[in-house]
């Protein structure tokens, strides 16, 4: 069959902060750069990051330094974070968020005209000292407003963009990658994008789970790309809960309302995060919250006739703070909890919400994978930035407000390295038919296969095995269950069909074309969680509660075929000392 | 009036203040003359200048009307031929209407 | 619970029609219009078509006509509905498919407002200062989603999609003329002075009864057109 090709200097797959933010780069230096995304851009799950975006201005608390940033985001990390890469997320982050600020994000203000900057988790000053004010925001709608200026001024950029079009596969070829293969929902016509680079902006996966705060569209395309490619996964038992998600509706509520004063309680009306992190109390890292919050409920102090959640009380800030800093909050918890927060608490639960782990690369965005002898080995013509991306800059745990840093640290980052690359000759890597018709092979799939299972039965018993046996607390023997269950699970969906074969914005095949992507994930989560014999940041085992830096201070890979590789931790950063492995208090 | 709805905008509301003025202005005489029979009205419109204030009334409400019947064409004829037809029509009926009124007033 | 949804593809069905389905809402623990949506999609039929993303109201994906009414799917409590609920596309756009329906002429309008910053003043190493006064005023412009279900309840858009800018765009319209940091309001003004772009908007409000946002569109063009006189543009 042939396939139509068109080609561009680079095309960027998802139209989140980080796609954005490279296309962006790329664009206004007058590279020819195509986005494709499933949704229109702005629908992307950027748009629902609400709290902000870290950076050292010290804006709010008169002095600050990129420093202490690091110095909490590696021990946010739990020590697992790549120390050159923090350092040069946290060095960039000042300019990168003027640079935002100078396209136009509304960010919230102070009496003086800067910024606004609000406190969040695990943010101190003078590396672990008092509270630090370095969250800046737009209210608590910060993601909708980076998301939509990024988009505004790509508009202006005159970027192209393939809205509503989904990537089944790249293209690989003996020296890299080509390209894409991709379809207009629409038409359900199929062309073969071409690139000198293609850059994975594909977002998380939180839907694996049952409970997410993430979006319907967030099945990790980009892991399942990256795998089907032959190319490892880093890091993926490493999912963070995010502690206040509304009971039952998964919507999420931001750390920032704990930020400006509100707290957790049980159902003796007591602020327990007292007793778990005496310092930090309701701003200790989210693992760390989240995990007391389990334990809380597991020990029968939770709120509600099943004693199923725990409360997060607003009211005592006034009706000025909340309208004025958390007035988003304030909507959906009256939409979707049915309770207003100027008067009552909130019912909240902690629920899955980011991804740490992803698509290996290097500071520049490009993707790594490791040759025989265990080397970093650079994949020509691919590059990987967000939440899709393992840098790593977030290790076993990240800090609120460091993943829209991420987004746009590292997207311009990507962006700017390519642009070097093109002018050092960066050239185009020829594809076969063979190549190409190898990308297509899941859709025919999907296309041929009648009578199996519904894509739905198999998706909610996923989504039951990771939420069961992959959740905030793992043992052994939970995972073991699930894992053979996922096997078994995964075998199922070679089989799974679809009804609905219309080419006409068939909305039914792509939920198919997600599953695969999100099995690819699953399974990936299982061996590395079953792999990891430690308790480290959001990795928490029951049987083996402690942290093992004598054997598990590296990153874990996971390869398609079942292999498992390992990397080292990098703790050389340029400018400053590392720093030392503490246990971790808060 | 084609390129400016900002014009066209302030036309109407400007002829619309000036028609609400003038109509205030009659009631309050109609009020004022409750015994108010030909005689009084015929003798009210010998006046110069009332001749004057009610021919401005009536070409601003035409201005208004014309506004207002292109708006609502552009909004519902969508061929141009016959758009223009029907637009030619009514401009003819609204200069019609001024000078017929022109016609009434110098005719008292 | 009873449903009645508008249904048509093109590549099968000779013309639009109306499908009922009857759905148990409590055992699929159905809250929002949203997800009874999602049951029947993934119960009883897969060919069903809709839009969605991050069903809590931010994204801007699932607007649709909802007993009569333009509104987001993943915000509208059934509880809230009278039976049956009838579900149909927004109106006024081509139809794709069921309930998805062609924006692109809903986009074109808000790319034509130039919906990003303008400053020609040389970048400042750091912020541009704005006071909290200043900031305020984008306060109910920039929180806009995108949801078309302003521009789709408006007659002026219905008859003029092509030339007037509606309601949505011209919120964003307003959200760069207030902002500031941006130099180019008087240009961005006279842009708009045409008959079509702003002044379709005959004041009926049916943008400020349908905003999920809660948002005053018609605010935002009422100012735009007084900033036009101070400005004499």
């Amino acid at each position: 069959m042939a396939v139509a090709t068109q080609t561009f200097d680079a095309i960027i797959i998802g139209g989140g902060g980080a796609g954005l933010r490279a296309s962006y780069e790329m664009a206004q230096s007058g590279l020819n750069v195509a986005v494709i995304s499933k949704v229109f851009p702005t629908r992307s799950h950027t748009v629902s990051a609400q709290g902000g975006i870290n950076a050292a201005l010290g804006n709010t608390d008169g002095r600050d330094d990129w420093r202490w940033h690091m110095y909490d985001t590696v021990k946010g990390s739990d020590f697992l974070g790549d120390q050159d890469a923090i350092e040069y997320m946290c060095r960039e982050a000042p300019e990168s968020v003027y640079e935002l600020e100078h396209m136009g994000l509304p960010f919230s203000r102070l009496d003086d005209g800067k910024i606004y900057q609000r406190a969040f988790g695990g943010q101190t000053l003078d590396f672990g000292g008092e509270l630090a004010h370095r969250t800046c925001c737009a209210e608590d709608r910060t993601g909708h407003a980076m998301l939509h200026t990024l988009y505004q001024k790509n508009i202006e950029a005159k970027t192209n963009f393939y809205n509503e079009w989904f990537a089944i596969d790249l293209v690989k070829t003996s020296t890299g990658i080509a390209g894409v293969v991709a379809m207009n929902i629409e038409t359900g016509e199929v062309v073969y994008l071409k690139a000198r680079a293609t850059i994975l902006a594909t977002g998380g996966a939180g839907r694996i789970f049952q409970a997410t705060t993430n979006a319907h569209i967030n099945t990790g395309d980009g892991f399942g790309m990256v795998l089907r490619a032959g190319y490892p996964l880093q890091d993926m038992e490493f999912w963070q809960f995010h502690p206040t998600g509304i009971a039952g509706a998964g919507v999420l509520i931001t750390e920032g309302s704990r930020g400006e004063g509100g707290y957790l309680i049980n159902k003796d009306g007591e602020r327990y995060m007292e007793r778990y992190a005496p310092h930090m109390k309701d701003l200790a890292s989210r693992d760390v919250v989240a995990r007391s919050t389990i334990l809380e409920i597991r020990e029968g102090r939770g709120c509600g006739p099943k004693g199923e959640y725990v409360l997060l009380k607003l009211d005592h800030l006034g009706e000025e703070v909340i309208n004025k800093r958390l007035p988003g909050i304030r909507d959906l918890s009256i939409t979707f909890a049915g309770v207003d927060p100027l008067k009552d608490p909130i019912p909240v639960v902690p629920t899955c919400h980011y991804l740490m782990g992803g698509i290996p690369t290097n500071i520049d965005g490009q993707v790594l994978t490791i040759d025989k002898d265990g080397k970093d080995q650079v994949i020509e013509g691919l590059y990987a930035a967000g939440e899709c991306a393992c840098v790593s800059v977030h290790g076993a745990n990240r800090l609120g407000a460091n993943s829209l840093l991420d987004l746009i640290v590292f997207g311009r980052a990507a962006g700017k390295h390519f642009q070097q690359s093109v002018k050092q000759g960066l050239g185009f890597r020829e594809a076969t038919v063979e190549e190409i018709e190898k990308a297509m092979g899941r859709l025919n799939r999907w296309n041929n296969n009648e009578g199996g299972e519904s894509v739905e039965t198999i998706r909610a018993e996923l989504q039951k095995i990771m939420q069961n046996d992959f959740g905030v607390f793992r043992t052994a023997e939970f995972m073991k269950q699930g894992f053979d269950k996922l096997e078994k699970l995964q075998e199922r969906l070679q089989h799974a069909s679809i009804k609905d074969k219309s080419s006409c914005f068939n909305t039914c095949r792509i939920e198919a074309l997600e599953l695969d992507n999100l099995m690819a994930t699953a399974i990936a989560t299982a061996y590395l969680a079953n792999e990891r014999t430690e308790s480290r940041g959001a990795h928490a085992r029951v049987d083996y509660p402690d942290r093992d830096d004598k054997n598990w201070l590296k990153h874990t890979l996971y390869f398609e075929d079942g292999r498992i590789g390992f990397r080292a931790i990098n703790m050389k950063p340029k400018e400053v000392k590392p720093i030392e492995l503490v246990a971790r208090h808060y | 009036m084609v390129n400016s709805g900002l014009r066209d905008w302030l036309y109407q509301r400007v002829s619309a203040i000036f028609m609400a003025v003038y109509s205030l202005g009659l009631v309050v005489y109609v009020l004022a003359h409750p015994d108010l029979a030909y005689y009084e009205w015929h003798h009210l419109f010998t006046y110069m200048s009332m001749k004057v204030v009610t021919l401005l009334f009536v070409f601003l409400l035409l201005i208004h009307a014309w506004v207002g019947m292109w708006t609502v064409i552009t909004d519902y004829i969508k061929p141009f031929v016959l758009r223009l037809m029907i637009n030619i029509v009514i401009l003819l009926a609204l200069v019609g209407f001024f000078f017929q009124t022109i016609l009434i007033l110098w005719g008292i | 619970m009873r449903f009645s949804i508008y249904r048509y593809n093109p590549e099968s069905d000779a013309a639009p029609y109306m499908q009922d389905y009857d759905l148990d809402v409590k055992a699929h623990e159905c809250h929002m219009v949203l997800d009874a949506l999602i049951a029947i999609k993934n119960n009883m039929d897969d060919g069903l078509t809709y839009r969605r993303s991050c069903r809590e109201g931010v994204c801007g994906s699932d607007g649709m006509n909802i007993n009569g009414k333009n509104r987001l799917a993943c915000t509208t409590h059934l509880s809230a509905l009278k039976e049956p609920i009838v579900i149909r596309p927004l109106p006024g756009l081509p139809i794709v498919r069921d309930l998805v329906v062609d924006m692109s002429q809903f986009y074109k309008q808000y790319e034509k407002i130039k919906p990003y910053l303008q400053n020609t003043n040389p970048t400042p190493a750091k912020e541009r200062l704005q006071s909290p006064e200043e900031r305020s005023k984008l306060d109910g412009l920039y929180e806009c989603i995108l949801c078309a279900c302003c521009s789709t309840s408006c007659p002026s858009f219905w008859w003029n999609p092509d030339k007037y800018v509606g309601p949505a765009g011209l919120l964003q319209a307003y959200r760069f003329i207030a902002d500031s940091r941006d130099t180019e309001s008087k240009e961005r003004l006279s842009e708009l002075t045409d008959p079509f772009s702003v002044f379709r908007c005959r004041g009926i409000m049916n943008c400020v009864d349908v905003c999920p946002k809660g948002l005053n569109p018609l605010k935002a063009i009422n100012h735009i057109k007084e900033l036009m006189l101070e400005e004499g543009v």
